[in-house]
């Protein structure tokens, strides 16, 4: 630390620092680890990937060939020089991915295998991989072979490092025009969804409409599926054998239309929360002053507020965003022909495994990610010092028009939140449509279909479960250093912006950085790959930053004097965590840990790449049997995800009460 | 918690410097917050920390505490060197402002705390918890959660929690300023009687004159980071060190003037004062408490004697047991001086505003200060 002019010279005084100090060091530590192992280090993996690019250099090797008797060599010739003489490989064919193999025989059009003739290969430098048969060869000694042998040498690609993936990328118009696709369907989907979900919330906070808590409560539904489902919904409704596709006259809801419908499904709900928290922190004097000065309603809607709510409008419309412009399920079962970015990285990475371009698609999304990020950072910090102000809160007065169009508003919302989930479970329900309409379960017997059966439900619901305890545990850890450690600042930042950096990430980006990071032989962690550890790995990762930041809250509540009391009283700071911290912030464990069941649930984009056969998911079983056509089963499906994180929901409910009842009474006076 | 001996044995238990704090610095990036504070404190002593905000009052004791580490400088305690431990491992206990007390715990969890996890038996912790309580006066609060308490409640739970592991140092963060002034008062005197009931050497931080006049032996008062006087409330008030001193506790008069020979003039009055170690001409500021200035008679003397002057008599205020009055005189220029004179006073010598009369300023207390000192 620098030290101030002032100062006498001599040594700074420094603590000794006690059992306690260590103990809290050594938790940071692990859960510094933890988050450089699973966030930084696959991130950066992923990075240097994406300028990574593979190809055959020719002029690495040079070949010699004998005259029919064997014993008498030509002059050296290199096969770069071959290839132009003979013009057999052009700059396309000299791209390679990282498993390529280039046959050099094609280099000697004269070439038998039954021929006397021998032939000599040699790399002209150290890095000039070949096969022979199956062995790798990397030498500049000469190597001699017959011709039978020689049939079977491929040379091998070797990396260059630079910007050529990225120019290749931005050179081809149909992988260019996915950023253009993906910037429009965010946009309308984000304009459409802040603009509903406000008036949604204007009514829940501004009017006296009844059943205020029902439309609430069908207003969250949506967080509880996975964001494929209205994608489901929504062929069975408008798609080629659709029973509404009349109304669209003529469209297809195959494309934009039906990934906007969809995304303002399944955004809702989060735009709908950030909104209504910001209408409900509103300063009831305010209105009381336009309405002394006679200001017309009109007039105090644009001027007190839109004003008032405005942090809270443009922080909703960048978590809109962000989730639309990153979300994969969705464009995957309904996008038809429209690419975005997100299927970009699915086709690169699953369909035509190139995980290079992969990893350079997945850069271009984490940028507009990145920047939404940001902004909403700097937003949510103004929206805190609002909150800080004394006010008197909003009561809205009766007024039966205003009340009755809120209504209706909040009904046609209502009617097709759950009108989705409705013909889901219709579907799931339904024999065989259009043609058997009859009732039969015959859609749950998963273990007919392929994409995981009964045991990818299973396995999701041992996910949440694990990522529920283990992600809590160690978010409230980590959070609890951040906060409550003294000293150590430098490494405190650190911490705090390694725990902010997963909100930024899109999941399908983590996912590929896994498959960079854990696949690779020579990283230790290796064994984990393709187990149902990296999966909780990765969604705890994913959904690090909200947990993080609800625990910050609660942490912040808490007198900073406890710690220094404690210490005083020669207790350790476990004690202090097990006794008071961490009873005082049950409410917020609990909702972390319901945060994260619900969310591991339903996420696909992050362990879309890392599930194997034996660690399929539920999520991941909707998205595999709607590719395969079953698309009743896949429905099926994505209801038994939501009867699961409905039951969560209210155990949770439930169990916070219980709780809250037996551990909270000093709350009540 | 094991104990850890610095070196060297401790000294006898009466010793005059229980606590030793020697060459003390603090320093906040670019902002010497201490600067070369030094003290010794008795055991036993009850010692107040005062001065205005900022003035570096509760950084010395997060030092003491090892809450805040100092940046040079060493302290004892009870002759061991505790300058760089931990505040677990030092011997002490705390009261904050805002009482911090553990919310989800009942009030005899919150003063066992300390207790517990001693290896105690749960009846000698019971028996503890329960004499504490009756120490602090609420023997029957023990079940209830401290936000079931009032905060004068509140504060004294925590002194008790605070007490309770016998610590050789009790440490008083502003402990009374977040209750009101009634509850202020009638705690200020039960801390006191408790702390002289257990002997424990006890360092309180406020910013409140009259808090630290009431309770405390001794008064350190601090200014910019530095101790401009310690002292007993009387020496403070009596006798202060420094112009800062005179102004913040009490109220003074203060007139720019120039000394001379033992005594200093005002216009045409010559003011005999007990200050010395001035030279001839050296500009001063003289300084007055409104106490001091002492009515002598109505009517003007023709020529007044030393250390009387005539004034005019100008606004007054009633204040109760006393009239605050402004006298103006052509000596002092325009700024007048206050003088506090009893209802008594007033009514025997008829003082009205308008009327002449001379005051005398006794010359034990006038006290004169270099000019130049008129910081803070």
């Amino acid at each position: 630390m620098a030290e101030a002019a002032g100062l006498p010279a001599g040594r700074a005084v420094r603590l000794r620092i006690d059992s306690d100090g260590w103990i809290k060091r050594a938790f940071m530590a692990v859960i510094a680890l933890y988050l450089i192992a699973a966030l930084a280090l696959p991130l950066y993996a992923m990075l240097s990937k994406s300028f990574v690019t593979y190809g055959f250099d020719l002029s690495r090797y040079e070949f010699q060939v004998s005259d029919d008797s064997g014993t008498v060599w030509g002059d050296p010739v290199s096969a770069a020089t071959l290839n132009e003489q003979l013009g057999r490989f052009g700059p396309d064919d000299l791209r390679s991915s990282s498993d390529g193999r280039l046959a050099v025989t094609e280099l000697f059009p004269d070439f038998s295998f039954r021929s006397p003739v021998k032939y000599r290969i040699r790399g002209t430098t150290d890095n000039a991989p070949y096969l022979v048969g199956l062995d790798l060869q990397n030498s500049t000694e000469w190597r001699e072979l017959d011709s039978n042998t020689f049939r079977r040498v491929n040379l091998r690609p070797v990396t260059t490092t630079g910007l050529q993936n990225y120019v290749e990328y931005f050179s081809n118009p149909a992988l260019f025009s996915s950023i253009e696709n993906s910037l429009f369907i965010a946009t309308i989907s984000t304009v459409l969804t802040v603009l509903f979900a406000f008036g949604f919330a204007y009514a829940l906070n501004r009017s006296c409409m009844p059943y205020k808590g029902t439309f609430r409560l069908i207003a969250m539904m949506p967080i509880l599926v996975p964001s494929l489902l209205p994608g489901i919904a929504l062929i069975y409704m408008f798609g080629n054998q659709g029973f509404l596709k009349g109304l669209l006259f003529g469209q297809t809801i195959y494309g934009p239309l039906g990934i906007v419908i969809g995304s303002v499904f399944f955004t809702f709900p989060h735009a709908l929360i950030i909104i209504s928290t910001a209408l409900s922190i509103s300063d009831q004097r305010q209105y009381e002053a336009a309405e002394s000065l006679r200001a017309s309603k009109w007039r105090t809607f644009w001027t007190v507020t839109i004003p008032g709510a405005r942090y809270g409008l443009i922080s909703a419309a960048f978590v809109t965003f962000t989730l639309v412009i990153t979300d994969f399920g969705l464009p995957k079962v309904i996008g038809g022909q429209y690419n975005v970015l997100a299927i970009d990285i699915y086709k690169q990475v699953i369909g035509q495994q190139n995980f290079e371009m992969g990893a350079v698609v997945s850069v271009v999304l984490l940028i507009p990610a990145v920047i939404a990020f940001i902004v909403d950072r700097q937003v949510q910090k103004k929206q805190v010092s609002l909150l800080s102000a004394r006010s008197v809160p909003y009561q809205p007065r009766p007024d039966r028009r205003f009340d009755l169009a809120m209504l209706a508003w909040c009904a046609v919302m209502g009617v097709f939140i759950a009108g989705i989930i409705g013909v889901c479970q219709f579907a799931a329900l339904i024999n065989y449509w259009p043609y058997d309409l009859t009732f039969s379960l015959r859609n749950y017997e998963f273990n007919r279909m392929d994409g995981g059966g009964w045991g990818a439900y299973w396995n999701s619901l041992e996910l949440a479960a694990l990522t529920a305890v283990i992600g809590t545990a160690i978010i409230f850890t980590g959070a609890y250093m951040v906060e409550k450690i003294d000293g150590f600042r430098t490494g405190r930042a650190a911490f705090q912006f390694l725990a902010m950096l997963p909100m930024a990430i899109p999941g399908m980006v983590l996912g590929l950085a896994y498959i960079f990071f854990f696949n690779d032989p020579a990283n230790p962690l290796n064994p984990i790959y393709g187990t149902m550890t990296i999966l909780v790995v990765s969604t705890v990762t994913h959904f690090y930053t909200v947990g993080h930041l609800t625990a910050l809250t609660a942490l912040k509540q808490i007198d900073a004097e406890f710690e220094p009391v404690a210490s005083s009283l020669r207790q350790p700071f476990w004690r202090l965590f097990a006794r008071v911290t961490v009873p005082v912030c049950l409410p917020a464990i609990l909702d972390i840990s319901i945060y994260m069941f619900v969310n591991a649930m339903t996420t696909v984009s992050a362990v879309v790449f890392l599930y194997s056969t034996h660690t399929a998911l539920a999520s991941v079983a909707v998205l595999n049997m709607d590719d395969a056509g079953d698309i009743a089963p896949a429905a099926a499906m994505g209801m038994m995800i939501f009867y699961t994180n409905a039951t969560a929901r209210v155990l949770h409910a439930l169990a916070s009460r219980r709780i809250l009842s037996r551990t909270q009474a000093w709350r009540v006076r | 918690m094991t104990e850890l001996t610095a070196e060297g044995p401790a000294p006898a238990a009466a010793d005059p410097s229980y606590l030793k704090i020697e060459g003390l610095w603090k320093a906040f990036g670019d902002f010497v917050a201490l600067r070369d504070v030094s003290l010794d404190i008795a055991r036993g002593e009850f010692i107040c920390f005062l001065g205005p905000s900022g003035c570096g009052k509760t950084t010395l004791l997060r030092a003491i505490a090892g809450l805040d580490p100092q940046s040079r400088g060493t302290i004892r305690q009870g002759g061991r060197d505790v300058s760089g431990l931990p505040a677990s491992q030092r011997d002490y206990g705390i009261v904050f402002q805002s009482y911090a007390l553990f919310p989800n715990l009942t009030v005899e969890r919150n003063i066992a705390f300390g207790l517990e996890n001693t290896r105690r038996p749960k009846a000698e912790i019971a028996a503890r918890v329960a004499e504490l309580l009756a120490l602090v006066g609420l023997p029957d609060q023990a079940k209830k959660y401290p936000a079931q308490l009032s905060g004068g409640q509140q504060q004294r739970i925590a002194l008790a929690r605070a007490i309770a592991i016998n610590p050789g140092l009790l440490l008083l963060d502003e402990p009374l300023s977040a209750l009101d002034a009634k509850v202020r008062v009638h705690l200020r005197h039960e801390i006191k009687e408790l702390q002289r009931k257990l002997g424990v050497t006890t360092i309180m931080v406020t910013h409140d004159q009259e808090e630290a006049l009431s309770m405390a032996d001794r008064i350190v008062v601090m200014n910019h980071g530095v101790i401009e006087q310690i002292g007993t409330p009387t020496e403070i008030y009596r006798h202060p060190a420094t112009l800062f001193v005179a102004d913040f506790i009490g109220e003074t008069n203060r007139v720019a003037t120039t000394y001379s020979a033992g005594a200093v003039t005002l216009g045409e009055a010559v003011l005999q004062t007990r200050a010395a170690g001035f030279a001839d001409g050296a500009p001063v500021t003289l300084a007055v408490r409104p106490e001091d200035v002492l009515p002598h008679a109505v009517g003007h003397e023709a020529e007044p004697r030393p250390n009387h002057l005539n004034v005019r008599i100008g606004a007054m205020e009633f204040l109760g047991s006393y009239w605050r009055t402004h006298l103006t005189s052509p000596a002092l220029g325009g700024t007048p001086l206050v003088a506090n004179f009893s209802m008594n006073a007033v009514r025997r010598l008829g003082l009205g505003t308008g009327a002449e009369m001379t005051v005398e300023l006794p010359a034990e207390r006038v006290l004169v200060f270099p000019r130049g000192d008129e910081h803070g």
